[in-house]
């Protein structure tokens, strides 16, 4: 099936080719990057996870766009989202590369990474977090490899895939909550040591992943014969604005809490975010930026009218990717060590080698999500 | 160089770990060696290195003259790298003022003795680690024997959770190749490479030795002292029974093993 990748238009190869200059270009940085050490990177003694850190924690999210078609359609036996589950799930393959490829830039002795298998630590969260993501991982790829091979042979998919997919639900909000976990357990770091920071991730990712869903189903009806159906569009458009208007809900729900109780440690980091603290803002564009577009995005996508026009919707959609890209991918992780241990601020921002490797593996997992959907669109073109 | 209950502690600790590792020893000697084996058992659960710090006595020497030589000390025999830069230093013992090492205790109006005055910071050798608890692959590990907060510089992957996971930012990363900041280099005690965190290890290498931690010994002030925590007479339970003592963050339940008297 993997052949149908290797027959294309000018456009697509240059879209290949492009992604691979640019985790060309990753590579180099990241060369540079085990040869100094992390030096090259923004982090400090205080703030010790950046920008890998955060965008892994934002895919976990995004890779929730594979439940969010998958439930639905086999659960509750919604058709419409029959034709994408194939979508959401090679985007979910896509995302969780990423991930893992995020965690091993971030790490000091990657050639040491063996060691979480060779000395398995179940009291460690991020044990767990490498279990959940490899199995989710290798969930969606069977199951999506699978279906799409069945499809394309017009036979049904074979038996022994059905409960791998039922699996692969709960799997999908496993992966979320233990990305929570390793942040939501870890005493004296207040901006984090919330019980709702699970069930956030959980909205949010429910937000940004079928939003960014969306506009790849959009790419994907205009740039090939296969349509996903406007309904799928209007399905998954629901489920963005609910699952948009909870982790609004969520976050007013923190700052209910932080603010009302008035406990210095659990007002700082947000202080930090919104208006500065001890004289450091390098987040609040940015964090009022998130906020404002989270707004707009829900009161956009609660109407009717404008979540049914594609255009309108695909408005929405960035909206919501972009606000919840900054809220998780550049806020939550970087402001958990404002203030550090000794109650002072160290800031961060990332450095050019550090966004060059950043960008490498975002294109390596463009490059993955585009030859997995070349495959897929090709399967379902052929069909017709 | 040794205080007698010391000693006796290190010999019945290693009693027990005869009897506790070797279930042949034990069938062996079962019946004479019954009662013997019990408090040993019991003395070793009990083992647990802790230090109590009395700043007004450092603060007092050093009226008389500036003083780092437990820092000094430190550092130069564990080959911990002087690096200037605040945000790639490594620290195992250092120095911070009184709002910074104890945030949630201080108020507006400290104390004039206190303010300004640099308080002693290093690793607090918990009884409940979150370093130890959030490591993927046990590089970092509380010895059962003596409570000591270890790490395995070899078995590190550099991930830095348990950075995220220290609330007394005791854990330093090596965002660089150390050794060109090295001064002296002690052959007798291992150099760090890039990618690998560190810390205060409390002289683990010296204790083997039956010596005390290089700090408490050099300290002329008498500001620091060491002992077992769990021995009802050893010098550091007579400091605590005499005096207040605070520990930071106490309220985290991390059980620090470290007393700073006030």
């Amino acid at each position: 099936m993997l052949e149908k990748a290797l027959e294309g238009s000018k456009s697509y190869w240059r879209l290949l080719v492009t992604l691979l200059v640019l985790a060309g270009i990753g590579f180099g940085c990241y060369l540079l990057q085990l040869n100094q050490g992390l030096r090259i990177t923004g982090m400090s003694r205080d703030v010790s996870w950046g920008f890998y850190i955060a965008q892994f924690t934002f895919l976990v999210g995004v890779a929730a766009s594979a439940v969010m078609v998958v439930l639905p359609y086999y659960l509750h036996h919604v058709k419409v989202f029959g034709k994408i589950t194939i979508l959401g799930e090679f985007l979910a393959v896509a995302s969780v590369t990423m991930c893992l490829l995020f965690i091993v830039v971030d790490l000091g002795k990657p050639m040491r990474l063996l060691n979480v298998l060779l000395y398995p630590t179940p009291n460690s969260v991020l044990f767990w977090d490498m279990v959940v993501l490899n199995g989710y991982l290798f969930l969606n790829i069977v199951i999506g490899w699978t279906v799409l091979g069945a499809e394309r042979k017009g036979v049904a998919a074979p038996a022994w895939v059905k409960p791998l997919i039922y699996l692969s639900i709960p799997w999908a909000v496993s992966i979320h909550t233990v990305t929570a976990f390793l942040y939501a357990g870890l005493p004296g770091r207040h901006f984090w040591l919330t019980a709702i920071l699970a069930p956030r991730f959980l909205a949010s990712a429910f937000a940004a992943g079928p939003s960014l869903l969306i506009l790849l189903a959009y790419f994907v009806r205009k740039r090939s014969k296969f349509d996903p159906g406007d309904e799928a569009f209007e399905k998954l458009s629901q489920v963005v604005a609910y699952a948009m208007c909870v982790n609004v809900f969520f976050v007013l729900l923190e700052l209910f809490t932080s603010f009302y109780s008035g406990i210095p440690s659990h007002m700082e980091g947000f202080i930090y975010q919104f208006s500065g603290l001890e004289g450091h803002g390098k987040l609040m564009p940015f964090m009022w930026l998130s906020a404002i577009l989270s707004v707009i995005a829900v009161l956009m996508l609660l109407s009717k009218k404008k979540r049914s026009q594609e255009k309108t919707l695909k408005i929405a959609c960035v909206l919501v990717f972009i606000a919840l890209w900054l809220e998780k991918g550049l806020g939550l992780v970087i402001t958990g060590f404002i203030p550090n241990p000794f109650n002072t601020v160290t800031e961060y921002w990332p450095t050019f080698p550090e966004l060059g490797i950043t960008i490498g593996v975002y294109a390596t997992g463009f490059l993955v999500l585009t030859v997995l959907y070349k495959v897929a669109i090709a399967v379902k073109e052929e069909n017709l | 160089m040794m205080d007698g209950s010391r000693r006796s502690f290190l010999k019945i600790g290693g009693l027990s770990v005869l009897g506790l590792s070797g279930v042949r020893v034990w069938n062996v000697f079962a019946a004479t060696q019954e009662a013997g084996h019990e408090a040993a058992a019991e003395a070793a659960g009990a083992l647990q290195w802790a230090m109590v710090i009395d700043m007004k006595k450092c603060w007092d020497y050093q009226e008389k003259q500036p003083c780092t030589d437990c820092m000094t000390a430190c550092h130069g025999i564990h080959n911990v790298p002087e690096i200037a830069d605040p945000k790639r230093e490594i620290k195992w013992l250092w120095t911070d003022l009184y709002q910074h090492a104890f945030p949630t205790e201080g108020h507006e109006y400290p104390p004039a003795e206190a303010k300004g005055k640099p308080f002693l910071l290093l690793c607090n050798h918990c009884s409940n680690p979150p370093c130890v608890r959030v490591c993927p692959t046990q590089a970092t590990f509380k010895r059962p024997e003596d409570g000591v907060v270890m790490m395995d510089f070899h078995r590190c992957i550099g991930c830095r959770y348990c950075m995220a996971g220290c609330p007394y930012g005791s854990r330093s990363f090596n965002w660089q190749d150390p050794r060109p900041f090295i001064k002296e280099l002690n052959m007798q005690f291992p150099t760090r490479t890039k990618g690998v965190v560190e810390k205060c290890n409390f002289c683990a290498e010296r204790l083997a030795k039956n010596l005390y931690p290089a700090c408490v010994e050099v300290c002329k002030a008498k500001a620091l002292t060491f002992g077992n925590l769990g021995d009802p007479t050893s010098p550091v339970r007579e400091l605590l029974k005499q005096h207040y003592t605070i520990r930071r963050k106490n309220e985290l339940g991390t059980g620090p093993n470290v007393y700073y008297i006030v």
